[in-house]
């Protein structure tokens, strides 16, 4: 009991991770229609620019630690507004096909451009939040995996709020449910776009730093592999459906940890990516998405 | 899989080498050998070290006047860490720079890439540190110049068992790499021979990160030990976990945890666990400091690890056996190293055995505060 009780802290805190990621995958999905691949690496960004952060500030106290996750989050705000300014936005009339290339070009751009500058080793990720451990009886948790839980908790209740509680992800709302007609009653689907940008990828940022603190070692395509879980996530959820994203990442990090710690650990990726196909298989639109009819 | 592509790799090759014959090396006056390995990414460490030794070696040789009156020019190439790059660099340094011999991979699994491709040529390789026994079992072109896996496991199940007096082991195997899982088979089967029992087998994936699922289960058998046979950036990120998780038991590994790494990703979580290691830079022995002194003259000051103590000793090996052999042609190469007997490396005594592995003695080391300490030696 206490193993399963420990488990599902550990899926607690990879869901969180994932959900911060899938969050960024389904909102540019929502008002833009098409996969943003280089999100994933807007998250290595993060986690780089935190452990730079990281030297100028002290470490192992609350104060720094949050100075670091606020300055990977700026960062990669505009990291993402840059990418959408010029990537995306002279392709918003092309098929979806072209942007979706262009997304696979600057995912490369960006994990090369960093080992060019940053080197292809590994390295390591200094501690940035105090660290210690609580023991709840047979239950021990790292700070680490509570700052992950609780970070990711604000993160989202605050998204929450700026999408249902301010103009801006009203219009939000408004161009993900029809572009054109928010256009037509004085939406500026530029900068409603460009926020979007901005708030996925600093939910992106603040997840890298989280993810490095977990698991210290930081290199030019870690990635890739948590971006494909969350855009995995995103689609389980129902893309383009918050909750629903935030749902998929906490199924996908419940169902990778209980296989990880059985006998078929090896299967684990296996295993979740098959949990997709057949949640596909019976729910095509997702667990929380809405099944709509393409209008001609 | 990984020998489907070989052998389709292979023959494809074999196919062009007949059709255009392969050309004498155009530059007489120099004998080419190629070095590959990982000098960036995730075991970017291994390669660095092992290709500066064996560049230092060849530069001693060509400074004392170089091996039969030629100087020996050696081409290196990365293998950047990625599966499947091995077989490319080699095919390149063997048909397109002509080279003679080739060192390289540091690793087992790169190395038996870059083994089915030197095979096919006729081309003989020195493995520095593949210790998986697959490597050198690929053909009669491949050499190496370290201890095999079941030596290397054999050794830490004993260390296990009457050092650290464990009755109970658990495992955590990288279940795609080569060395992983061939250095836990030799564990499993060892240990409980010398009077353990292995209480969890767990298993996770090349690149995985989390390993806290398996860590939660294996704390759930309650070890006295955890042997870990991976590379050092995995091990780092399990000993920070397990600690996380309130794991106290010491882990074990292989000579794949001996880099600068271990200590910078892992900190205070990786003191007090024990490796199996080629050499200690601490032992007495006056050709190891000698080769300590050297090495941190070329390389800053740079203390080497046992990756550049194989590397140097790969390149001398060769350099002996090309002067033995009187002829720098790959065949009358390949013989002469096969008759390797008694070469007094900075790893210890070589003799080469029938089965084209090194016949050596392994050390144990231990991290305190930070430090590789030197615990004891252990013979064949």
């Amino acid at each position: 009991m206490s193993e399963f009780l420990q488990q599902l802290i550990n899926a607690l805190s990879l869901g969180a991770i994932y959900a911060l990621l899938a969050l960024g995958y389904t909102m540019v999905y929502g008002v833009l229609r098409f996969i943003n691949f280089a999100h994933a690496d807007v998250f290595m960004v993060g986690a780089f620019t935190g452990s730079y952060v990281a030297k100028h500030v002290p470490s192992g106290t609350l104060l720094g630690g949050l100075a670091v996750l606020f300055a990977a989050m700026a960062v990669c705000a505009v990291l993402g507004v840059l990418i959408e300014r010029l990537a995306y936005r002279p392709l918003r009339r092309a098929p979806v096909l072209n942007v979706l290339i262009t997304a696979i070009g600057v995912s490369l751009l960006l994990e090369y451009g960093v080992q060019l500058t940053a080197g292809a080793n590994p390295r390591s990720f200094p501690a940035v939040f105090p660290v210690t451990r609580f023991q709840l009886g047979p239950l021990t948790v790292s700070s680490n995996q509570l700052v992950v839980i609780a970070v990711a908790l604000a993160l989202v209740g605050g998204l929450q709020w700026i999408i249902y509680r301010t103009r801006l992800g009203a219009a939000m709302r408004a161009v993900s449910l029809n572009p054109r007609a928010a256009q037509l009653v004085g939406i500026n689907l530029n900068t409603v776009i460009a926020f979007t940008f901005a708030l996925g990828s600093a939910l992106a940022g603040a997840g890298g730093v989280l993810y490095a603190l977990n698991y210290p070692s930081i290199d030019p395509f870690m990635g890739v592999m948590p971006g494909l879980k969350a855009f995995v996530a995103a689609i389980l959820g129902g893309i383009g459906s918050l909750p629903g994203a935030a749902l998929g990442a906490l199924i996908l990090g419940t169902a990778e940890t209980f296989v990880g710690g059985s006998a078929y650990s090896t299967y684990k990726d296996a295993i979740a990516f098959g949990l997709l196909i057949v949640i596909m298989l019976f729910r095509p639109a997702g667990l929380l998405g809405r099944f709509t009819v393409e209008k001609v | 899989m990984n020998a489907l592509i070989r052998l389709i790799l292979a023959s494809s090759v074999l196919g062009l080498f007949s059709a255009c014959n392969r050309q004498e090396s155009p530059a007489a006056g120099t004998i080419k050998i190629g070095n590959y390995g990982a000098i960036t990414g995730k075991d970017g460490t291994f390669g660095d070290s092992s290709t500066k030794a064996t560049r230092l070696a060849f530069e001693e040789i060509n400074a004392a006047g170089g091996i039969l009156g030629k100087q020996i020019e050696l081409v290196v190439e990365d293998t950047q860490s990625k599966p499947g790059e091995a077989s490319t660099v080699v095919k390149k340094l063997i048909t397109r720079d002509n080279v003679v011999a080739l060192i390289g991979e540091m690793t087992s699994s790169r190395s038996l890439e870059g083994a089915g491709v030197a095979q096919a040529f006729k081309i003989p390789m020195i493995s520095p540190s593949g210790t998986n026994p697959a490597v050198t079992a690929t053909g009669d072109q491949i050499f190496r110049a370290c201890f095999i896996d079941p030596f290397q496991g054999a050794v830490l199940a004993t260390f296990a068992r009457d050092q650290l007096k464990a009755h109970r082991a658990a495992i955590l195997t990288s279940i795609s790499s080569a060395y992983s899982t061939g250095l836990a088979d030799v564990f499993r089967v060892q240990f409980p021979k010398a009077g353990g029992t292995i209480v969890s087998d767990q298993k996770f994936a090349e690149g995985d990160k989390d390993f806290k699922a398996q860590l939660t289960a294996i704390k759930a058998a309650n070890p006295d030990v955890i042997f870990l046979p991976c590379y050092y950036t995995e091990a780092a990120l399990v000993a920070k976990q397990a600690r996380e998780l309130g794991i106290t038991a010491p882990l074990i590994g292989g000579d794949g945890w001996e880099a600068p790494e271990l200590v910078q990703i892992g900190g205070a979580a990786i003191d007090g666990c024990y490796y199996s290691a080629h050499y200690s830079a601490e032992s007495p022995d006056p050709k190891v400091q000698a080769f300590v002194k050297k090495y941190q003259a070329r390389f800053g000051g740079r203390t080497p690890d046992g990756m550049a103590a194989l590397g140097y000793d790969a390149a001398n090996m060769l350099a002996d056996a090309i002067r033995r052999a009187g002829s720098a042609e790959p065949a009358k190469i390949r013989d002469a190293l096969a008759a390797t007997k008694g070469f007094e490396g900075v790893t210890g005594r070589i003799d080469m055995d029938a089965d084209r592995n090194a016949s050596k003695p392994a050390a144990i080391l231990t991290i305190k505060g930070g430090k590789f300490t030197y615990v004891q030696n252990v013979s064949p």
